[in-house]
């Protein structure tokens, strides 16, 4: 069970050599890459903040709270910060399971909790200025299905 | 008392990061929330909209109503937007 806060890149296929290097006991694992969208040209970058030590702490509770949850054989988040780019990759949930439907309702389960509780703030850059992302409501939605 | 501020709440706080010495009478978030909003129209403006301010307390997140002591870490946010 990882969690990471980094600026630089990651490799979804290194990453996942590294997760599942000899295990014989995992069944699959569920995965989800997030990527910085440049949502039809108005963003031409994004920065992120984050409360260095909270939000660690943050990604370990939610992983926890994951883990108590399903049966699951291992887990790992990677979040970067820093300024990024619009088809840069933000941020990777891998899940492993003896059974699919713990894996990918956990790696579900991590993305949208992880929306709503870690502290991470976007700043996006446009053609028009810069501005702080607002939270959107639906995310409180989504995290919401699962309950408290 | 340290106290932190991010993202927007930083950008209009105009600094990170202070150490303050917790007056007698500030016992909750709410407490410390008009205290620092009493210092100056600018920490007035940057902790004005209660509907988008959120607070953690030693690095969890907390309701305005948490007590507060002269040792904790208080951060001031707007909500979160990773992932």
């Amino acid at each position: 069970m990882v969690v990471r806060v980094q600026a630089e890149d990651f490799d979804v296929g290194q990453e996942f050599a590294r997760f599942t290097q000899g295990r014989t006991d995992l069944g699959g694992v569920a995965l989800f890459a997030g990527l910085v969208r440049a949502d039809q040209g108005s963003v031409t970058a994004m920065t992120l903040e984050h409360y260095p030590g909270m939000t660690e702490r943050q990604l370990e509770a939610i992983e926890a709270e994951a883990r108590a949850r399903w049966p699951l054989d291992d887990a790992l988040i990677v979040h970067r910060v820093g300024r990024l780019l619009p088809g840069d990759r933000i941020v990777l949930v891998m899940t492993a399971s003896a059974h699919r439907q713990a894996s990918l309702d956990a790696c579900h389960f991590l993305i949208d909790w992880l929306k709503t509780k870690a502290p991470f703030w976007k700043f996006e850059e446009g053609s028009s200025g810069g501005k702080w992302v607002d939270a959107k409501e639906t995310d409180d939605e989504a995290a919401s299905r699962w309950g408290k | 008392m340290k106290i932190l501020y991010f993202a927007s709440i930083r950008a209009r706080v105009g600094h990170g990061e202070e150490e303050i010495a917790l007056p007698p009478d500030v016992k909750t978030v709410a407490d410390l929330v008009g205290w620092l909003k009493s210092r100056g129209d600018t920490y007035a403006e940057a902790l004005a909209e209660a509907r988008t301010l959120r607070a953690a307390l030693n690095q969890e997140h907390v309701s305005f109503d948490a007590a507060i002591k002269n040792s904790d870490e208080v951060a001031f946010f707007p909500p979160v937007t990773g992932g």
